[in-house]
């Protein structure tokens, strides 16, 4: 039987958060909907008060602003990431660990990591975490909410780089390691020289695909204060007059903005995942 | 709450001072089991709703009209690819506004509560990634199972309702689990348009009694005993309904 019943595609279930057939479209609805808002709100403007900026006019008075806001949160998630990814690898490899005064600490951590929400991550590093520490040799040196924050971010996206790791290697065939075992190679070398240059391959859609996660989440920052986008776009609305018109530009701007970011990260994800599928 | 639970915790805070208040006052611990109740029915509606989307954004995307296709996958791109937390900021400031009022016995209130818009803006985030995992369980359905039961009389819809729709549910439950799983911690999100929810009430508790470690460190317990056993139910659900003879 060349068709069996009931097989799913791999390249179709590899990946929860895999991408459906991907256009423009999307893009274009939210531009659409920024533009009928701004009509909307043009409209209600004009009926109130017509002396009274449009809602056009006073959010492309404070896009720099918003921009502003919106690079920090690009910093953060770049920061968040590069500290996921290195920590992410060592508590990968702890969880393989031979030894289970490393790998059973290493698998609750990473456990507990995955099975929290951001927020609260969030909420337990930013109040928990001192404003400023002693380092020795510097002195005193503070710490920016932003950076808290960053280190926030990173724990529940190492937690699951952790497990992407894990999981790859054990998607290695068993025989490897025998035949590698075999012409007398070490386990260290078997790791490091065998194993792992195909799982880093493996792990990269995966890998971007908590990259976009991560972005996506960076905007709970505002909640506790941090001057990122949604935190400056709140500002920029509420120094325009907390005008109930201006929501939906503002807010639909913001999501444009992560759309213009995140959509074609997503899109060169589903290639790479399609270029990586495991094929069987 | 048992006697010796709040003596415990009483004495606790006089030896050690560590004031988890919520287990030896009895005002505190009312409002804690109230976010927690809450917190549960939240995600519960959540999951559910997020289903129902799912089930009926994947029958919309097999539909035949171009058009309903398009706004669908708009709709699964848009919502993939945008913050949660702004689309939620969104739902109940942009779209709360257009709600009408309701009167509730001498004032008015919106007819769709904070916890209602929770409810939708995450229902439909979560629902987004529940059409594709279902899409690609109904693909794997076979054609020639459709064709048998169409050769038995069935019509289009109860194929579907019948044949389909079962069989894809039980070849896409791994998938769903960890979707499912990942979209029961997104309901601490709620704290941001003040859904008085677990993360919302400990936060009101901290400042009151200036028990920050102690009120994060019950936030923190709750939040992963509640996805662990979340987690543990889904699992052995897909275990009961696995698909005989395939996968491990």
């Amino acid at each position: 039987m060349s068709n069996p019943a009931f097989r799913l595609k791999p390249q179709l279930c590899a990946s929860t958060w895999r991408m459906p057939n991907l256009t423009w479209k999307a893009g274009l609805i939210l531009l659409a909907a920024l533009a009928i808002s701004l009509q909307w709100a043009t409209l209600f403007a004009q009926e109130a008060v017509p002396a009274r900026a449009s809602a056009l006019e006073v959010l492309w008075q404070w896009i720099p602003y918003i921009l502003e806001g919106f690079a920090l949160n690009l910093g953060m998630s770049f920061g968040a990431m590069a500290i996921a990814t290195v920590a992410g690898i060592f508590l990968g490899l702890g969880q393989l660990s031979r030894l289970r005064v490393i790998s059973w600490p290493s698998r609750f951590v990473t456990h507990i990591l995955r099975n929290s929400p951001w927020l609260v991550i969030l909420f337990m590093v930013m109040y928990l975490v001192p404003f400023e520490i002693r380092l020795p040799g510097f002195g005193k040196v503070g710490l920016p909410d932003w950076i808290k924050a960053t280190f926030a971010f990173s724990l529940p996206v190492l937690a699951n780089i952790s497990e992407i790791l894990r999981g790859a290697v054990n998607s290695i065939p068993k025989g490897q390691w025998d035949s590698a075992e075999s012409l007398a190679f070490t386990r260290r070398q078997i790791l490091w020289e065998i194993i792992l240059p195909q799982c880093f391959k493996r792990m990269i859609p995966a890998w971007m695909n908590w990259y976009a996660l991560l972005a996506l989440a960076t905007p709970m920052a505002s909640i506790l204060g941090v001057r990122d986008v949604v935190g400056n776009t709140q500002a920029a609305m509420e120094a325009a007059g907390a005008r109930p018109d201006l929501l939906a530009p503002f807010y639909l701007f913001v999501m444009g903005l992560f759309f213009l970011y995140i959509y074609p990260i997503s899109i060169w994800t589903r290639k790479l995942e399609r270029k990586y599928a495991i094929a069987n | 709450m048992p006697d010796w639970i709040a003596a415990f915790f009483a004495d606790l805070h006089t030896q050690t001072g560590l004031n988890f208040i919520i287990f030896h006052d009895d005002y505190e611990f009312a409002r804690f089991l109230r976010g927690a109740s809450l917190s549960l029915q939240l995600i519960i509606a959540t999951v559910v709703f997020s289903l129902v989307v799912g089930v009926f954004g994947a029958w919309a995307q097999g539909a035949k009209s171009r058009i309903i296709r398009w706004v669908m996958d708009a709709y699964i791109q848009i919502f993939r690819n945008t913050p949660p937390m702004v689309q939620m900021l969104f739902f109940y400031f942009v779209l709360g506004a257009y709600v009408p009022q309701v009167d509730a016995g001498g004032y008015y209130e919106p007819m769709v509560t904070s916890f209602g818009w929770a409810l939708i803006s995450l229902g439909i985030f979560g629902g987004a990634f529940n059409v594709e995992i279902f899409r690609s369980g109904l693909e794997a359905v076979p054609a020639s199972t459709r064709e048998a039961a169409e050769s038995l009389g069935f019509s289009r819809w109860q194929i579907y309702l019948y044949v389909t729709l079962p069989l894809a549910f039980r070849i896409s439950l791994p998938a769903l689990t960890n979707n499912l799983v990942s979209l029961a911690k997104t309901p601490s999100l709620a704290y941001v348009i003040s859904v008085p929810e677990m993360t919302y009430i400990l936060n009101q508790i901290r400042s009151d009694h200036i028990n920050v470690p102690e009120m994060m460190l019950v936030l923190f317990t709750f939040y992963i005993v509640v996805v662990t056993l979340l987690a543990a139910v889904l699992h052995l659900i897909e275990r009961k309904l696995a698909l005989p003879g395939y996968g491990q």
